[in-house]
C-alpha cells in the first residue's frame, strides 16, 4: 500500500484524533445532554424480587404528586400490544410486566413528571403487591423436574432455550477413545456487565404537528433500531428519526432495545412532549444486557508427544429471563465455534444448551465478536491444562499444534475459514519481548525460596467483521455496511457510514481511510455517524465489525470517486484515461509528471466543467459485503507475582502482540489494545454480576461491582506483526476486542502457573485474593 | 416541594445565581441549571468521578453535594479550562497523548489532573495513578492519560498556564 504523506494522513499515519477538540472542552453532545423545550422525565418503577406474581398496581398516590403527568403500567401497554417485544434473538421480552415479574429490577411501570426529581419520587409511592414465587438460579438445575417453569407464556413448558452442536461428534467420539492422552477443565465465564461509564437513556420526542417521532439514544446501531421500533411500534419508518448523538461507550451494552427506550416512546406518543429516560447507574447494572455467564467443558485429545487430535465441548448457556443476546440468527451460541483457536486438528465437537433464570435477561456481546471471548478463553486454559497433564512447556505445545502459515486460507473443523495468520511469528515476538527464558528460571529460583511468581500465555484467535450477508444476519437485516463520500466543489469532503462510534474514533479512521484513497487530507474529512436520516443503512458497530465492513464500505465508495475522477482529470488533461496514472492526491501523464490534476481540481470540475456524458458531482455510495470474516489474533504473556500472605495477585508485566492486518491509526489501534486489556483485566480478577438464592443481584452498583482503576492497571508493554487480510480492500482485520477476548486466559494462566507446582489446574474468575489466599490456605502454603 | 432557596457562587469565573431546592444535587445544578453539561453522571455511588469539579481548589464529586452547599464557594469545571482561546495544558496532553476514546471520564479526568499539577508540579507515574484512583475510564487504560498529565506537567513546568 502506497504510504501518503503525513500532510494527506491516509493509512498508518498516527494522526491526533478529530473528535477530541470538543470532548476536551466539555463540549460532547451525549444524551443526557440534550434538552429540548418542554421536556419532561420518566423514571422507571422496579420489581424488588426476582420471581413473583403481580397481584396489583396502585398508582393514586403517585398520580397526586404535583407534576407527575403520566404513569404507564403493563396492562396499559398491553392494551396497544406493547407489552412485550421482540428480542433480537427469536424470543421475547417484557416492556413492563403484566402477570408476573422473572428477575429483579424487573420493569414495572414507567413514571412522568415535569423534572427528574419528580418522577423519582412518585415512582417511590407507586404500590405494587407481589406475590413470591420460587425462585431459579443455578442454571445446572434449569430443567430438574422440581424447579419452577419460568416461562408461562411459552407453549414449551420448559426452561430450556436451545440446544446447538456443530461439528462431527462420531469422528470426536472415536479420536477420544484413540487418544493416549486426555485433558478435561470446566471453566465457568462468569456473568459480568460492560458497564460504559454512560449509562443507557434516550429522549423520545414525538410531534404531533408532523407526525414525526425523533429518538435521541445510546445506541450502537440506530438503523436497525428504527427498523424495529417501525415494524414493532407500527410507525412508518420514514417517520422515525433515531439519533445516536456522542456515545459514552458501548462495549455491547447499547445494541438491545431496552423497555425504557420503549416506555419513553409510548410516553411522548401520550403526551406531545419529548420525554427523557437515563438510567442510573444501578439500573443499567441491574436489568441491561449483560455478558458471558457460560458454563463450559473441554476436553483435549492428544498423542504422546503432544499433538492435539480433537476438542469437545459442552457449554451451559445462562441467558437469564428472556434470551435477549444480540446475535446473528444462525447462531445461537454466537461465533463460539471459534473455539477450536490457533490449532491445527482434525476433530471436533461443540454443544451448547440454553436456559432460563430468574436473571436479568441479555447475553450480549461485551467487547467481543459474539460468544469469541468465551471461546478463546475456553481453548487457551485447555491447552494449558494439557501442558500441565503432559507436563511440557505451554509454549513448546503451543507452537506444536499451531495452524502453519503456508496452511491459510485454513477450514477449521467446526466450519469457518481463517483468512490468514502467522501464529509463531507473533508468539516469537512475544516471547522475545517479555525475556521468557530468563522468566522461566526466575521462577524456578523462586520456587525454591517458597515464592509464587507465574507467567501465563494467551495465543488467541478472533473472528470478526460479520457479514457475510450470506450467513449472516440481525432480526432478518443482513450484515452488510455501507459508506456514502460526497466530495465538496473546493475538494473537502463529508462522509457518511451505517456504523457508530462509541469512542473507537472512527471520525478520524475513516477520514484517514479517505485520505489513502483519494488524497485529500483526513483534515479536510468530516465523518458523520448516527442519524438515520442522512447516514446510509447500516448494521452498526460491534463485533470489531466497523473497520472490516464500513471500513471496507468507506475503500469502495472512494475508488468509485476516483474512477469518476480519472475520467474528469483525462477531460481536463484532454488526454485519454489510459494515459493518467495516479499517486495520492493527483492524477498525472504517464511519462509527464508535471501534466497533472489534483483531487481538488478534479473536485471543483466535477460542478464547474463537467465533461461531456458525465454526471455533475462527486459522491459514491457503497453496500459492502464482506466475502469472509476477518481473523486477527496475538499472543499475549503476562507475568504475576502472588502475595502470599493476602492471595493479592500483581500483574508484574503484560506483553501484548497483536496482529490486526494492516494498521489505520497505530496510535488508536494501541489506544484500543490499551483499553482492551485494561477490561480483561477486570474481568479476569474483579467484575461479577452474582445472585443470591434468593435471586438478588450481589454487583448492582460500583459499590460491589469492582471496575480496575488507574492503580490496579499495570503499564501495558504492546507490539505488532503484520499478517494482512487476503479479502478486506484495505488489509485490515479489525482490532477493538482482540485485547479483551485474547487477555482473560493469559491473567488466568499466570495465575494457575504460580501455583501448577502445588496441584492447581484451574481458577474460576474473577480471581479475587480471597480465592487465592483460600486454595494457599487449603494447600497448606499459609495457616 | 420545599422551599427554594439561593445560591449564588462563582463559576468560571463568572458570578451566578439561582433559586434551588435545598436537595438539588451540585450536578444537576451545574448541568441542568448552569447548562454546563461537561460535567457528566457515570453512577449513583460516587465511585466513577465523572461529575468531578474543583471547588475551591479542592476536587469534588459534584454527585455527592447539594448545591446549597457550594454557596459561596468559587467553582471551577472543564469548561473553565480554556483561557483566551487557549487550550489548558492538560487539554492539550489529553489530545496529544491521546488519553481519551469516548470523551465521557474526560472532564472529570482533567479536573482531578488539574488539582494533581496544583499540588505536586512533578508527579511521578506513580503519584499521577493514584492522583486519578478516583476516576473510571472503560476506554483508555489509564496508559495515555498517565502520558496525558507527564506531557502537562513538563508544558507547565516551562512557563506554560498554571
Amino acid at each position: 500500500m502506497q504510504k501518503t504523506s503525513p500532510e494527506i494522513g491516509g493509512m498508518g499515519h498516527s494522526i491526533k484524533r478529530k473528535e477530541d477538540l470538543r470532548f476536551i472542552q466539555g463540549k460532547g453532545n451525549y444524551v443526557d445532554d440534550i434538552h429540548l423545550p418542554d421536556m419532561v422525565y420518566g423514571h422507571l418503577v422496579r420489581s424488588p424480587y426476582a420471581h413473583a406474581r403481580l397481584k396489583s398496581i396502585n398508582t393514586d398516590k403517585a398520580k397526586q404528586v404535583p407534576g407527575v403527568l403520566a404513569i404507564i403500567t403493563g396492562e396499559d401497554l398491553a392494551k396497544a400490544n406493547l407489552a412485550w417485544m421482540p428480542t433480537l434473538f427469536f424470543d421475547k421480552q417484557m416492556v413492563l410486566a403484566t402477570g408476573k415479574v422473572l428477575f429483579q429490577s424487573q420493569e414495572v411501570a414507567f413514571v412522568v413528571a415535569e423534572d427528574r426529581y419528580t418522577a423519582a419520587d412518585a415512582a417511590e409511592l407507586v404500590e405494587v403487591e407481589y406475590e413470591e414465587l420460587p425462585v431459579l438460579v443455578d442454571p445446572h438445575k434449569a430443567t430438574d423436574p422440581g424447579s419452577p417453569i419460568l416461562r408461562e407464556d411459552r407453549e414449551e413448558k420448559s426452561n430450556h432455550i436451545f440446544h446447538w452442536e456443530v461439528g462431527d461428534k462420531a469422528a470426536t467420539d472415536k479420536a477420544f477413545r484413540d487418544a493416549a492422552v486426555k485433558a478435561n477443565v470446566h471453566a465457568v465465564f462468569q456473568r459480568c456487565h460492560p458497564a460504559p461509564l454512560e449509562t443507557c437513556g434516550c429522549v423520545a420526542d414525538f410531534n404531533r404537528a408532523t407526525g414525526r417521532l425523533t429518538i435521541y439514544m445510546t445506541s450502537q446501531a440506530p438503523h436497525a433500531h428504527r427498523t424495529l421500533f417501525a415494524l414493532v411500534g407500527g410507525i412508518p419508518e420514514n417517520n422515525i428519526r433515531v439519533v445516536s448523538p456522542d456515545i459514552g461507550g458501548g462495549f455491547g451494552n447499547k445494541v438491545p432495545i431496552y423497555p425504557g427506550y420503549v416506555c419513553a416512546v409510548v410516553a411522548s406518543l401520550t403526551l406531545g412532549r419529548p420525554v427523557k429516560w437515563i438510567e442510573t447507574r444501578s439500573e443499567n447494572l441491574q436489568s441491561t444486557g449483560f455478558a458471558r455467564d457460560y458454563h463450559m467443558t473441554a476436553e483435549l485429545a492428544a498423542d504422546r508427544d503432544g499433538k492435539i487430535q480433537a476438542m469437545r465441548v459442552k457449554t451451559l448457556a445462562d441467558h437469564g429471563a428472556f434470551n435477549a443476546a444480540a446475535q446473528p440468527t444462525k447462531f445461537p451460541a454466537g461465533l463460539f465455534s471459534i473455539c477450536t483457536g490457533a490449532y491445527d486438528y482434525p476433530n471436533a465437537f461443540c454443544e451448547v444448551d440454553g436456559v432460563y433464570t430468574n436473571k436479568a435477561p441479555g447475553g450480549i456481546a461485551y467487547r467481543c465478536s459474539f460468544r469469541v471471548t468465551e471461546a478463546a478463553y475456553l481453548i487457551e486454559r485447555a491447552i494449558d491444562v494439557l501442558a500441565q497433564e503432559l507436563k511440557v512447556d505451554p509454549v513448546a505445545l503451543r507452537k506444536k499444534n499451531f495452524i502453519r502459515p503456508e496452511k491459510f486460507p485454513y477450514k477449521s473443523p467446526l466450519g469457518w475459514t481463517f483468512d490468514s495468520g502467522n501464529y509463531e511469528a507473533a508468539m516469537n515476538l512475544a516471547l522475545e519481548k517479555v525475556g521468557y527464558q530468563q522468566l522461566r528460571k526466575e521462577q524456578d529460583e523462586k520456587r525454591k525460596k517458597g515464592e509464587l511468581m507465574g507467567i501465563g500465555i494467551s495465543s488467541f484467535v478472533e473472528i470478526v467483521g460479520a457479514g457475510p450477508a450470506h450467513t449472516f444476519d440481525i432480526a432478518g437485516i443482513k450484515m452488510f455496511d455501507s459508506a456514502e463520500i460526497r466530495v465538496h466543489p473546493t475538494g473537502k469532503a463529508i462522509c457518511r457510514m451505517g456504523t457508530k462510534s462509541q469512542g473507537q474514533g472512527h471520525e478520524t479512521t475513516y477520514a484517514q481511510i479517505v485520505a489513502q484513497e483519494l488524497g485529500i487530507p483526513a483534515a479536510d474529512v468530516t465523518v458523520e455517524e448516527g442519524d438515520t436520516d442522512t447516514a446510509p443503512y447500516g448494521l452498526g458497530t460491534y463485533a470489531s465489525r466497523s473497520t472490516p465492513v464500513s471500513g471496507a464500505a468507506t475503500a469502495v465508495a472512494a475508488r468509485k470517486i476516483r474512477d469518476k475522477a480519472k475520467k474528469i482529470a483525462a477531460h481536463l488533461l484532454e488526454c485519454s484515461e489510459e494515459d493518467l496514472e495516479w499517486e495520492p492526491g493527483k492524477f498525472f501523464v504517464k511519462g509527464a509528471p508535471g501534466k497533472s490534476k489534483t483531487i481538488q481540481d478534479i473536485a471543483f470540475a466535477a460542478y464547474t466543467n463537467i465533461p461531456e456524458g458525465l454526471e455533475a458531482g462527486l459522491e459514491a455510495v457503497d453496500y459492502y459485503d464482506p466475502p469472509n470474516l476477518t481473523f486477527p489474533f496475538g499472543t499475549y504473556i503476562c507475568v504475576v507475582d502472588i502475595d502470599k500472605g493476602t492471595g493479592e495477585v500483581k500483574v508484574r508485566r503484560f506483553v501484548a502482540v497483536d496482529d490486526c492486518g494492516n494498521v489505520i491509526n497505530p496510535m488508536i489501534v494501541d489506544g484500543q489494545i490499551h483499553g482492551g486489556l485494561t477490561e480483561g483485566l477486570g474481568i479476569a480478577f474483579m467484575q461479577l454480576i452474582d445472585y443470591d438464592e434468593s435471586g438478588n443481584v450481589q454487583g448492582g452498583s460500583f459499590m460491589d461491582y469492582l471496575l480496575p482503576t488507574a492503580v490496579e492497571t499495570p503499564h501495558w508493554e504492546t507490539a505488532k506483526t503484520c499478517t494482512p487480510s487476503p479479502h478486506h480492500p484495505l488489509g485490515a482485520k479489525g482490532v477493538g476486542e482482540s485485547p479483551n477476548v485474547g487477555s482473560p486466559a493469559a491473567f488466568v494462566n499466570a495465575v494457575v502457573d504460580a501455583l501448577a507446582h502445588l496441584g492447581v489446574k484451574h481458577i474460576d474468575m474473577p480471581i479475587t485474593p480471597w480465592k487465592v489466599w483460600a486454595i494457599l490456605k487449603e494447600k497448606g502454603v499459609v495457616n | 416541594m420545599a422551599k427554594k432557596q439561593l445560591v449564588r457562587l462563582k463559576v468560571n469565573d463568572r458570578e451566578r445565581e439561582a433559586e434551588v431546592e435545598p436537595r438539588l444535587l451540585l450536578v444537576h445544578f451545574i448541568r441542568e441549571v448552569l447548562g454546563l453539561t461537561g460535567t457528566h453522571v457515570g453512577c449513583d455511588t460516587s465511585h466513577c468521578g465523572a461529575c468531578t469539579v474543583v471547588l475551591d481548589g479542592k476536587t469534588v464529586k459534584s454527585c455527592t453535594m447539594f448545591a446549597l452547599q457550594a454557596d459561596g464557594c468559587e467553582l471551577l469545571t472543564v469548561e473553565g479550562l480554556i483561557k483566551d482561546g487557549q487550550l489548558h495544558p492538560l487539554q492539550e496532553g489529553f489530545k496529544e497523548e491521546h488519553g481519551l476514546q469516548c470523551g465521557f471520564c474526560t472532564p472529570g479526568m482533567l479536573m482531578s489532573s488539574y488539582v494533581l499539577l496544583q499540588k505536586n508540579k512533578k508527579p511521578t507515574e506513580d503519584d499521577i495513578r493514584w492522583g486519578i484512583s478516583g476516576n473510571l475510564c472503560r476506554c483508555t487504560g489509564y496508559q495515555n492519560i498517565v502520558k496525558a498529565v507527564q506531557y502537562a506537567a513538563a508544558k507547565m513546568g516551562q512557563g506554560g498556564a498554571k
